[in-house]
């Protein structure tokens, strides 16, 4: 039984070992096809436009009622000490190195990444990827290549939407709600807000949005070739992403400060 | 042109090609036979390099191609065309867009020629004026002939054809045989098939092999490998000739 039990976490290490390494091997297998010609800007543009401008409007719901969350709690939390002043900048800062980032990309992961995951996966379960490897189109340049690209640059782009959303949200609620000063509310922000804590917010939405891409893209590209499998792999995508998303965000949280 | 030697595969722990000799003739129609799962499918993918055999070579055009990769891979690649089970058709992409894409994806030729060479093509398999349709506004026939077409547009020197009619009535499977062997004789591509057909495919191939326990159990002329005395072979033979006549 305890041999049984060892081989058994054996299997399981070694699983996700190997899956590390396959899964690194397709990062780096992308990446370099992706400076190789033909060069795919339409491609790019088509991604950016579905994981960027389709999750808008769900980023900015999601950040404008965080934004207002953190007025309303701010607001009575920093009164009880007689500090509603700093509302903007706990609000800002808030949203700028942790909030705005992290939620953005989990939004996205929700929206975009499942629905990337789903569409390869069918594409390999229904040989569309063998169809265009055997036209001599390299699958990976040519599907994987431009969701990693729109991945890196749309990401930053709806958490600086969604930062900025924020902070009109607070404002809304602390200002023009609960009665808050607003000249202290914006100069607060302008004080506390400092080069690196937006440089910190930027690094970590282009890991995010690496982080959702690559995982998302990674689990279709290699889906079993079912109706199950497909909708497992949907599942790990997400749950990955998520869980990656919230990980990297501590450690580069620890390394930033 | 196409030579096979020793190849093995296991997938999932089960040995499905057990040490594969195939030598595939220039410019014929050579069908494979063999039963449900034995490994047919798996053995197309190997001669386009879509996977690799554990051990044995896989020679095409007097390259080793089963440890190429990237660029040489695809260099090899654009001799070949496949048409798969499903089709694989670009759901995204309409019917006119799919038989492009090769041409788009792979010669620089001005949008008029393009369009009048995938026209043609859909002329020739009897779908013209059907390039706006999306792939999941098509029948399984109609799917089948428009993966025919793309297959064909880029005029290749070898065409796998996947169980081209697995799922299709018979009066559609007679179109479809009827549109290989005539593109065959047209353009004389060597073709590779993989069908259940039996006894049709007689009647196009001009060569027959069988895959049987992972290993190619016999391959002569069509007309020859229907006299085989090899009671394994006549019984699968008489029994899809049987599964056929009630069909």
């Amino acid at each position: 039984m305890l041999i049984g039990l060892i081989a058994r976490i054996g299997h399981g290490t070694l699983f996700v070992v190997q899956e590390m390494g396959r899964m690194l091997i397709f990062l780096v297998a992308t990446f370099a096809w992706l400076f190789r010609p033909p060069f795919r800007p339409f491609q790019i543009l088509k991604q950016l436009h579905f994981i960027g401008f389709k999750s808008t409007f769900v980023v900015v719901l999601t950040a404008a009622f965080t934004g207002m969350v953190l007025g309303l709690q701010g607001y009575y939390t920093l009164r009880k000490f007689g500090s509603e002043a700093v509302l903007g900048s706990v609000v800002a800062l808030s949203l700028i190195r942790e909030l705005g980032p992290v939620l953005a990309s989990l939004m996205v992961t929700a929206r975009a990444g499942s629905a990337m995951t789903a569409e390869i996966g069918i594409m390999r379960i229904t040989e569309q990827i063998d169809a265009l490897d055997t036209m001599a189109v390299n699958s990976l340049q040519y599907l994987i290549s431009p969701k990693l690209v729109a991945g890196l640059i749309g990401v930053p782009l709806l958490v600086a939407i969604a930062d900025v959303v924020g902070i009109y949200g607070g404002y809304l609620i602390g200002v023009n709600l609960l009665g808050g000063n607003s000249g202290s509310y914006w100069s607060s922000i302008e004080s506390a807000v400092e080069w690196k804590d937006v440089y910190g917010g930027i690094l970590k939405s282009i890991s995010f949005g690496l982080i959702v891409s690559w995982v998302c893209c990674y689990k279709g590209y290699n889906t079993r070739l079912s109706a199950e499998g497909l909708g497992a792999a949907t599942t790990e995508a997400v749950v990955l992403s998520s869980v990656l998303i919230l990980v990297w965000d501590y450690f580069l949280t620890s390394v930033l400060l | 042109m196409i030579k096979l030697v020793g190849v093995e595969k296991t997938l999932g722990g089960q040995p499905v090609l057990r040490g594969v000799d195939l030598d595939i003739p220039a410019g014929k129609l050579t069908t494979i036979i063999g039963g449900s799962g034995g490994g047919k499918s798996v053995l197309l993918k190997h001669v386009i390099g879509l996977m690799q055999p554990d051990r044995g070579e896989v020679w095409v055009d007097g390259i080793e191609i089963s440890r190429l990769k990237g660029r040489a891979l695809n260099d090899v690649r654009k001799k070949f065309a496949m048409l798969f089970q499903g089709a694989a058709l670009f759901d995204s992409l309409t019917v006119f867009e799919n038989v492009a894409f090769p041409l788009r994806e792979k010669l620089r030729l001005a949008e008029t020629e393009v369009a009048r060479r995938v026209e043609e093509k859909l002329e020739q398999v009897g779908l013209s004026g059907m390039g706006h349709k999306f792939p999941a506004e098509l029948s399984g026939g109609m799917k089948k002939r428009v993966g025919l077409a793309r297959a064909l547009v880029m005029e290749p020197e070898i065409i796998l054809f996947d169980e081209p009619t697995t799922g299709l009535d018979p009066l559609m499977a007679n179109t479809i045989h009827d549109l290989i062997v005539g593109m065959h004789r047209t353009f004389g591509f060597t073709a590779v098939m993989v069908s259940h057909e039996i006894p049709e495919i007689f009647l196009i191939s001009d060569w027959v092999a069988m895959l049987k326990d992972g290993k190619i159990a016999a391959m002569a002329p069509s007309a020859d490998f229907q006299k085989t005395t090899d009671p394994a072979i006549r019984e699968f033979i008489s029994v899809g000739s049987m599964a056929s006549l009630k069909s």
